[in-house]
């Protein structure tokens, strides 16, 4: 289910599901247009079949999904952070939360709608209150900034594959809470500047208010951010539908979804979320990979990301439990 | 180098479509151009994790972003809305396919050219009669896509027998990219065996596909998102004929039958049509070959005599647009 389905984000990130074999039924839900896009896409030569679901018809749109992607929200425009869209996005998400619970409790969740860093937090309240929060099943898709770094890096340097090099990025989902480990990568930071490290890990961090400038008003990523949905999606249903192993994906989640390796960074740092490189099984969350070793520059960015993070998380976290 | 160039490509089909020719291996440089919100668009794409470049193009910049190109894609233009036909958006959508063409005719004369802006039946014409004004009009490198009547066919069938597979069979397509011009070859599909409700009932939904989503979307426009999966699937076998130089491809395609004037003298002299959407089979030149027309069953034979007069109707029209206003 695409929960936002005709908007910026979910109709390129609904048409890119459209083509892949692992789904049967992808339905579409939005408040307006939804049976439209429905209609658009129904004609594409792939099997699965498409359904349009409008504002009334949220409980049929959700009942009996697998997996439920949320894009839905709205855009940021120049100048507003990713926490201005709070309190609108809250509300919805907050709102298909309960939808979720009621009608298809043990899906896997991927949220895309902003501040990530918070919405899943909310995500997860709403589920606790029911009674069927599993931490295995519940993402923020963090992928752009992923995607962003390979190919920001592959800019620097042409000889590096951005396809095919995929980059560890941690912490959360905006400015200073996004923490690419371009440490890891062989034989590169080494080379660089550090006014190069500087603006490379600033264009990764800032690189969605790179688009929201560009587009002045017209919105905020949405092809890249479908692509990279899509990319999530498309791993998750791997792992969880094809039975797929040792597929690993950076992605936001709440540590308990692996408590045994978190314990120690959960008790050092006082977070139940963070973005870490996480292995995908039939029940979402397989492992959830530790921290790696960083580099002095990265663990400046870490050090930086913390505190930031633990307030969006508590605004998410709150914005449910009224704490 | 191999630069794509999109014109219209911050539009509702434009955007998907260019984030699907994002993810070519065959693309180096893809260049967006449109009226507004082209930079946007470009800056967004350019994010992506694939090797090509993406620059965006506003109005002022139609040369730069036209200039080297090796292939062009142009949905520019605008949609329909409920109640209208194709043919409605002729006056508004010919202007645009015209300075563009003249665009081509300036910046990048050997490109080729795949047209998406409706009514194609007409926008094909106006293409090539720009373009051979300037004396820089190769058939064989001009396309009108109609892929998106062979999705829906094998679609259309695969949801009345769904033992088949809708990915892989292929549906010949004939005639144009409207209404009673699009005629499906349903009868070249192996083991097909529909009844005559099934074939009316399938023909016309094929035919008239593209009114169902517009009035679906009830005013909010029309199929967008499908028509960037044709576009793209279209322009992805022309790239892998001419740049990749794989041989054997075929998509059927609405084209000038003079890119191929052996195989189509016969069919041109009884019909006495310029233009026609048939299998094409591309090589590096682009149109390597016209095939014949198919078999036809009788069915059939009436849907072609139905076409015929309407696309004379329609490719006078857009070339009337050029030569016409030449006329002084």
């Amino acid at each position: 289910v695409v929960c936002g389905a005709a908007g910026g984000i979910g109709q390129p990130l609904s048409l890119l599901l459209k083509q892949s074999d692992l789904i049967t039924d992808l339905a579409l839900y939005d408040v307006v247009n939804a049976p439209g896009v429905a209609a658009d896409l129904s004609h594409i030569n792939t099997k699965s079949t498409v359904t349009g679901h409008g504002k009334e018809d949220m409980d049929a749109a959700l009942k009996g999904a697998h997996t439920v992607i949320i894009p839905a929200g709205v855009p940021r425009k120049p100048g507003m952070t990713r926490d201005d869209l709070f309190k609108i996005n809250a509300g919805i998400v907050a709102g298909l939360a309960e939808g979720v619970a009621k009608n298809c409790p043990g899906a896997f969740v991927l949220v895309i709608s902003n501040p990530v860093n918070s919405t899943v937090p909310i995500v997860a309240e709403v589920l606790k209150k029911h009674g069927v929060f599993n931490p295995k099943k519940v993402f923020g898709i963090s992928t752009l900034d992923v995607v962003r770094s390979s190919r920001f890096v592959s800019e620097v340097k042409p000889s590096i594959d951005p396809k095919a090099t995929r980059i560890t990025v941690v912490g959360g989902h905006s400015g200073v809470t996004i923490v690419p480990l371009l440490s890891k990568i062989p034989g590169f930071v080494e080379d660089l500047s550090k006014e190069q490290l500087d603006a490379l890990t600033h264009r990764i961090q800032y690189g969605g208010d790179e688009v929201v400038k560009a587009k002045d008003g017209a919105g905020s990523a949405t092809l890249s951010m479908a692509y990279a949905g899509a990319r999530f999606a498309l791993t998750l249903l791997e792992a969880t539908v094809a039975g797929k192993t040792g597929l690993v994906e950076s992605s936001y989640v709440n540590l308990d979804a692996d408590a045994e390796s978190t314990a120690s960074f959960k008790a050092k740092h006082d977070l139940d979320y963070f973005a870490l490189d996480v292995e995908f099984g039939k029940e979402g969350v397989k492992h959830i990979l530790p921290l790696p070793e960083v580099s002095a520059y990265e663990q400046t960015l870490l050090d930086a990301a913390f505190p930031e993070l633990k307030t969006n998380i508590t605004k998410g976290a709150s914005f449910v439990t009224g704490a | 180098m191999v630069k794509v160039v999109i014109c219209g490509a911050a539009g509702g089909i434009g955007q998907p479509l260019s984030l699907l020719l994002k993810q070519s291996d065959l693309i180096s440089h893809l260049a967006l151009y449109d009226v507004v919100n082209a930079p946007g668009v470009a800056a967004d794409l350019s994010h992506i994790n694939t090797r090509s470049i993406v620059t965006g193009h506003g109005k002022e910049a139609m040369d730069e972003a036209l200039q080297g190109a090796h292939t062009v894609v142009i949905p520019a233009g605008v949609p329909r809305k409920p109640g209208m036909t194709r043919d409605d958006l002729f006056k508004i959508n010919a202007g645009i396919v015209r300075d563009l063409s003249e665009g081509i005719a300036k910046n990048c004369p050997g490109a080729f050219v795949l047209v998406i802006s409706n009514p194609v039946n007409s926008t094909v014409p106006i293409v090539a009669e720009v373009l051979k004004r300037h004396g820089a009009f190769d058939p064989r490198r001009v396309f009108g896509i109609s892929t998106l009547d062979v999705v829906r066919s094998s679609r259309f069938v695969y949801e009345l027998d769904n033992s088949i597979d809708p990915r892989s069979t292929r549906v010949t397509v004939i005639g144009g990219h409207s209404g009673v011009t699009i005629v499906p070859v349903l009868s070249q599909i192996s083991g097909q065996k529909f009844t005559k409700e099934q074939l009316d009932l399938l023909t016309h939904r094929i035919q008239y596909g593209g009114d169902e989503v517009v009035k679906a979307k009830d005013g909010a426009g029309s199929a967008t998102l499908s028509m960037a999966y044709a576009g793209a699937r279209f322009t992805s076998v022309i790239l892998e004929a001419t740049v990749a130089g794989k041989t054997g491809l075929v998509e059927s395609t609405y084209v000038n039958l003079y890119a191929d004037e052996e195989s189509t003298a016969a069919f041109r002299a009884k019909t006495q049509l310029e233009y026609f959407a048939q299998d094409v089979e591309f090589g590096r030149e682009g149109v390597s070959k016209i095939r014949p027309l198919p078999e036809l069953s009788a069915y059939e034979q009436t849907l072609l005599d139905a076409a015929i007069p309407e696309l004379k109707v329609n490719i006078t029209k857009g070339t009337a647009f050029i030569t016409d206003a030449s006329k002084i």
